[in-house]
């Protein structure tokens, strides 16, 4: 009870944090930052749940991020949809695609299984790009309504933070209920040994493709949102490329870790814009950051943070013993 | 008057048919509670299984013996369902199960200790047990049976309600062993499959664990499958035994009768032949 306890207290101070974060920010330019920031969070969670948790790695994540954003974006730019109406339809559409590829694909384990989510990411990369009729082509898709609820229309950065970072609350909180159930611990279970899980009575084959579509699920309606908040989407956005950096973002930020994701979704999204003051450098520097992490802190930032607190009270209890003996 | 009076008898009528009824299963109707008729098991092109047969009555405990690869614990997988049988039958309470996926299995009541105590490391002791009971949890009324059931295996190995909350991996091998077993009984099976519970172990444990699974056998009425390359230990232990060389059924008998075989005692009691002839 009282784990359960520390767990909600943990997350009423962080929602709040995020929610009167704005009050204190007075650069506008920060606030557009952190929109992104809290959409990154989303397909950061949506990609850990599979790879953190169940243990199956896909490297074609930005495909249903993709998917989600075009639906969106086409459906509300032709006719006239309710953009929420769409946002669930291409919730849904995301979430058949992977369950139906999900049974082929979650059969491959390890590097297979990666090469066939590579192969199904470069796919809908391609259909993005190539279908020029219906997607704009690589000149993109532009002049997407925003949302609106009534006469609220989310057309500023104040209205788009609230907007997003509601949603990613409501993510966060989804994620951590399931990851707390029993069905959090059979993927945890598959994630260690499968063959052992499935003795327990985990049906794995099944839990692996149900966890595989709440993820895509939960990455198309971070794609909605985007179309929804930018207005304009291309192909480019949702390439190999992205893929990669959300899978960095899970692995830098901890994997099985819901507060990691919110980790390395920020620090991801808001490093590049830090590093402008070393000009050209600045890839060089963030090859660099990734290295170093990935070495001296390779369960992640949340773990890093785990092992420092540790140090300290190690530290802490060894002073108060020498005092006590002296 | 009279009413009452044929109330009690018929309360006395049900109560002594409903005692000789049990009396009658347990001592001249013993079913036979697990069939296996002549598997085939392969591993790829490799044959692991020959026209394998075995059964098991309710309440018994029935051990295995054999060399190394001599396909014990693909017999264990077949039943299981993570290596289904080629061809050949298998039933449990007269439901044909070899065509099973293993959840399904574990929901009719077969559980399987794997080999090599293959606990969940990352998790604590606690979370290891929850996950036994995954199929009970399904509904809200399963959770106090859940409950429950961790008690009865807390009480059983009282050293894992002290390791509650450190995490499976930190535990010693005799400790992980204990829990691999807690788990499976948090499925309430009817039929328990263990596969080789001394493996690395000190004699000293092993001995506390077969004593626990025999005493715990006796009294839930379990009735399991025990897997050992420690013949003696397991032998004296069951019932019966069968021994399995080259992924073919040898030999079946009485556990006693198995001890006393001259082949056994030369090939899985580590008496040479000078020793037997002479006796």
């Amino acid at each position: 009870m009282t784990e359960k306890k520390r767990q909600i207290i943990v997350f009423l101070i962080f929602a709040a944090a995020a929610l009167s974060a704005p009050f204190f920010l007075k650069d506008s330019y920060l606030i557009t930052v952190l929109i992104f920031v809290g959409i990154n969070t989303i397909l950061a969670i949506g990609l850990n749940l599979l790879l953190g948790y169940a243990g199956q790695i896909s490297l074609g994540h930005a495909a249903f991020f993709g998917l989600g954003a075009y639906i969106s974006g086409i459906l509300t730019t032709r006719f006239p949809l309710d953009p929420f109406l769409v946002m669930i339809l291409a919730a849904f559409c995301a979430g058949a695609l992977a369950f139906v590829i999900g049974f082929p694909i979650l059969k491959l384990k390890g590097h297979y299984l990666a090469m066939a989510t590579l192969g199904f990411g470069i796919i809908m990369y391609i259909v993005f790009n190539e279908t020029v009729s219906v997607t704009g082509g690589p000149s993109g898709l532009s002049g997407i309504p925003y949302l609106s609820v009534g006469p609220l229309v989310f057309d500023n950065d104040w209205n788009n933070y609230y907007l997003v970072w509601i949603s990613t609350l409501a993510v966060m909180l989804l994620a951590i209920n399931l990851t707390q159930s029993r069905i959090g611990r059979a993927l945890r279970a598959i994630h260690d040994s499968e063959v052992a899980a499935r003795v327990m009575g985990v049906n794995a084959r099944i839990l692996k493709v149900q966890i595989f579509t709440v993820s895509a699920v939960i990455s198309a309606f971070a794609g909605s949102l985007y179309a929804h908040v930018v207005t304009f989407i291309a192909p480019a956005s949702f390439g190999f490329h992205f893929s990669v950096e959300l899978l960095t973002m899970v692995v830098v930020g901890g994997l099985g870790s819901i507060y990691g994701s919110f980790l390395g979704a920020a620090i991801l999204t808001m490093l590049p814009e830090f590093l402008r003051v070393f000009h050209d450098l600045d890839i060089i520097v963030y090859g660099l950051m990734l290295i170093l992490m990935t070495m001296f802190m390779p369960g992640g930032l949340v773990s890093g943070i785990q092992m420092v607190t540790q140090y300290i009270a190690a530290r802490k209890a060894k002073r108060k013993d020498e005092h006590a003996q002296a | 008057m009279q009413i009452l009076r044929n109330e009690a008898y018929f309360l006395v009528y049900a109560a002594v048919t409903k005692y000789a009824a049990q009396r009658c299963i347990w001592t001249f109707y013993k079913v036979a509670m697990l069939k296996i008729k002549n598997i085939n098991t392969y591993y790829g092109q490799a044959q692991a299984l020959t026209n394998v047969s075995l059964h098991l009555s309710e309440g018994e405990i029935v051990t295995l013996i054999g060399a190394n690869g001599a396909g014990k614990t693909t017999l264990l997988n077949s039943l299981s369902g993570i290596v289904p049988p080629q061809s050949g039958q298998i039933f449990f309470h007269d439901t044909p199960i070899n065509n099973l996926a293993p959840h399904q299995i574990v929901r009719l009541g077969i559980s399987q200790v794997a080999e090599g105590r293959q606990v969940f490391k990352p998790f604590s002791v606690d979370d290891n047990l929850e996950l036994g009971a995954y199929l009970k949890q399904k509904f809200l009324s399963g959770k106090d049976k859940v409950k429950k059931n961790k008690e009865f295996v807390y009480d059983l190995f009282p050293i894992l309600r002290e390791r509650k909350k450190q995490l499976a991996g930190t535990l010693s091998g005799g400790e992980q062993q204990m829990l691999a077993i807690g788990r499976a009984l948090m499925a309430n099976p009817k039929l328990l499959l263990l596969d080789e519970p001394s493996m690395g172990l000190a004699p000293m444990v092993t001995q506390e664990i077969f004593r626990v699974i025999e005493n715990f056998s006796r009294e839930e009425k379990t009735t399991i499958l025990l897997v050992e390359q420690n013949a003696r230990a397991a032998l004296k232990m069951a019932h019966r035994g069968y021994v399995l060389e080259n992924g073919r059924m040898i030999l079946e008998g009485m556990a006693a009768e198995l001890l006393e075989n001259k082949d056994v005692q030369r090939a899985y009691l580590g008496k040479d032949k000078k020793e037997i002839w002479e006796r």
